[in-house]
């Protein structure tokens, strides 16, 4: 079950789409470790229970906190979202793709790769992604993570690589090793979806952008729109105010409004911005509740 | 349907070959590397056929285009390969090493006829295509001042192991930060043709510059500044902002946001004072979408280009050479 509202992480690390300032100002906010628990706590007072987050280094932190206040946090649960990709993104651009590889990849299997003259086989590719999953999820020990997603900006290379291979094998291990489930974020839902379905997975979670303006929808809205009303699905709504550039009354009606949407995902950095955002969700969906009823 | 190859699967490469197995009037019929990690996988995964030899590849594919994403070092040699075989060309920024090859290529490919662009993404943001129309329709009248700055964490640590710390392949700021910004003011304000001073600093780096400071002018006599800085750990990733002064008013835009100041009167649905305008009413939406919408319209374009369904105008050879030459120029401050 997942819940209706996501708490997002967005803010934390200074990732805002549409202002450079803002992330600015957020870097500073956000500087301490006790800045972002007290925003997780207004969050939880909002009744806001899942923190769905990078794998971010910082996050580490946040996890301490969490397994040394098991009575605080009994029912709270955290989505992680892996691979925090700009680690990855600058080391590659300083390192290569191999040197990437060899700096992130924990023991020596790939060491090994490397002196075999790189006779890298099939399985191998596997496994490594399979550490490299192991890897990111240590710091969640002892932690409730009961989905698991994929950034999109992997999940999104390996649409276009067509290599269904790789992240059919990030949805087996996270179910398999880590006995959790699968999701996967993606800037392409309606070409996401295809290829999960021709790979037998049902019912899958996806995360995605969904809003009214059709910001980061690619392909078609309409594509995006008849999934949602003819598949079976997960789906969770993402960058809901297109970053800011919809109104938040506006924003979530829209997503109140159509089927099939799991969850909404969102971030703020204030108990205010927090609570309007949850009572506008809590308000759309009674009114939609009701109309459903009545009809 | 056009018949796509591509040699340089790094990670400007991998990204390209992801939007372009995506692309619905493209078949990627070969990729070139010399790293068998990465065809081993392509080859598996994404059952591509992959070469170690650029040659035989274009031979035995026979592409209508060619992507080419190797160190700036082989640009040349292989674009000229593949033009001499009448092979479209999708080149990586920058362009080349001098302005002498360049020169050379650029005649090629207009003797060829082949459509040629390179990789300066930064022409198909919508903030900086807005930017650029509103410079042109003057509104913001004779413009006498840019101040052109990028940062972001790629060297935080004193250490240098890619190609990316050779300066002899084409590494250091200038050649893989600086260049997209000086692309960027030569498109939207005019080209640079004159550095009055600059400062190539090394700040974790041995071999090459980290940072790139400099006064400079443009063609049309505005005065400006090039301020560039690759090892900025405050930036979570590459970051590039434009001001440019106007005698009607001012500009401030980066990727995500436009800032255009008015000085007396309205234009269009701009008005006097400060107007805001944000990358989510700029973006024209595209059919896939990796780590931002402009990496799939500068290839789309190309795309279009090559079936002859758009002309061949943005971020061609001859305008990715303007840019060499301010890097030329540049240089000679080291």
């Amino acid at each position: 079950m997942i819940d209706r509202i996501l708490f997002g992480d967005n803010q934390f690390f200074a990732v805002n789409h549409i202002s450079d300032e803002k992330s600015r100002a957020q870097s500073i906010q956000f500087k301490n470790d006790d800045a972002i628990l007290k925003t997780l706590d207004h969050a939880r007072e909002a009744g806001l229970n899942t923190f769905m987050c990078t794998t971010h280094d910082r996050i580490s932190s946040v996890c301490d906190v969490i397994r040394k206040n098991p009575i605080k946090y009994e029912n709270y649960k955290i989505f992680p979202c892996m691979p925090y990709a700009h680690k990855y993104a600058n080391a590659v651009t300083e390192l290569g793709i191999t040197g990437t590889i060899k700096q992130y990849v924990p023991g020596n299997l790939f060491g090994s790769l490397f002196k075999g003259g790189m006779a890298v086989l099939s399985k191998d590719y596997i496994s490594l992604i399979e550490l490299m999953i192991d890897a990111e999820m240590k710091m969640f020990k002892g932690i409730k993570t009961p989905v698991i997603f994929l950034q999109n900006v992997i999940t999104d290379l390996l649409i276009g690589l067509k290599a269904d291979e790789i992240l059919m094998a990030f949805y087996n291990h996270v179910r398999k090793k880590h006995n959790a489930e699968p999701g996967f974020i993606t800037m392409n839902m309606p070409k996401l979806y295809e290829i999960l379905e021709r790979n037998g997975v049902e019912n899958p979670i996806i995360c995605s952008s969904i809003n009214k303006v059709g910001f980061r929808m690619s392909g078609k809205v309409e594509a995006y729109e008849e999934i949602l009303r003819t598949k079976r699905g997960r789906f969770l709504a993402m960058q809901v105010l297109a970053g800011g550039a919809i109104p938040p009354e506006e924003a979530i009606e829209y997503i109140c409004s159509l089927p099939n949407i799991e969850s909404v995902l969102f971030g703020a950095s204030s108990k205010r911005n927090i609570e309007s955002t949850v009572s506008y969700i809590n308000k759309f969906d009674e009114k939609h509740l009701t109309t459903a009823m009545a009809s | 349907m056009i018949k796509v190859a591509l040699v340089g699967a790094g990670k400007m490469g991998v990204s390209h070959l992801s939007i372009l197995g995506a692309h619905p009037d493209v078949e990627i019929v070969g990729v070139c590397d010399t790293s068998k990690i990465v065809t081993n996988f392509l080859e598996r995964y994404s059952k591509l056929d992959c070469y170690s030899d650029f040659g035989k590849m274009l031979d035995q594919v026979k592409p209508d285009a060619v992507f080419i994403a190797v160190p700036t070092k082989f640009h040349y040699q292989l674009i000229k390969m593949a033009m001499e075989k009448n092979i479209h060309v999708f080149a990586e920024k920058p362009f080349c090493l001098n302005t002498t090859e360049g020169r050379e290529l650029i005649s090629l490919a207009a003797k060829n006829k082949l459509v040629n662009q390179v990789g300066y993404h930064n022409k198909f943001v919508g903030t900086f295509k807005e930017v650029k129309r509103i410079i042109k329709l003057g509104m913001i009248g004779e413009v006498f001042h840019f101040v052109a700055e990028s940062y972001g964490p790629v060297v935080t640590k004193p250490k240098q192991s890619s190609w990316r710390s050779k300066p002899e392949e084409g590494g250091g700021c200038l050649m893989d930060y600086a260049s997209h910004v000086i692309d960027l003011v030569n498109d939207i304000v005019a080209p640079i043709t004159e550095v009055k001073g600059a400062t190539l600093k090394s700040i974790y780096s041995n071999t090459v510059e980290d940072a790139v400071y400099s006064v400079m002018s443009t063609t049309s006599n505005v005065s400006g500044i090039l301020s560039v800085n690759w090892s900025e750990e405050t930036y979570r990733k590459m970051s590039t902002t434009v001001t440019i002064l106007g005698s009607k008013g001012k500009i401030i835009s980066d990727a995500n946001e436009l800032k255009l100041y008015l000085k007396d009167e309205n234009k269009e649905d701009y008005t006097k004072g400060w107007n805001v305008k944000y990358i989510t009413d700029l973006t024209e939406q595209v059919n896939f979408n990796l780590r931002g919408e402009e990496y799939s319209a500068q290839i789309d374009y190309f795309v279009d280009a090559v079936m002859n369904r758009k002309p061949n105008t943005i971020n061609t050879f001859q305008q990715a050479w303007e840019t060499d030459k301010v890097i030329e120029l540049l240089k000679r401050h080291k």
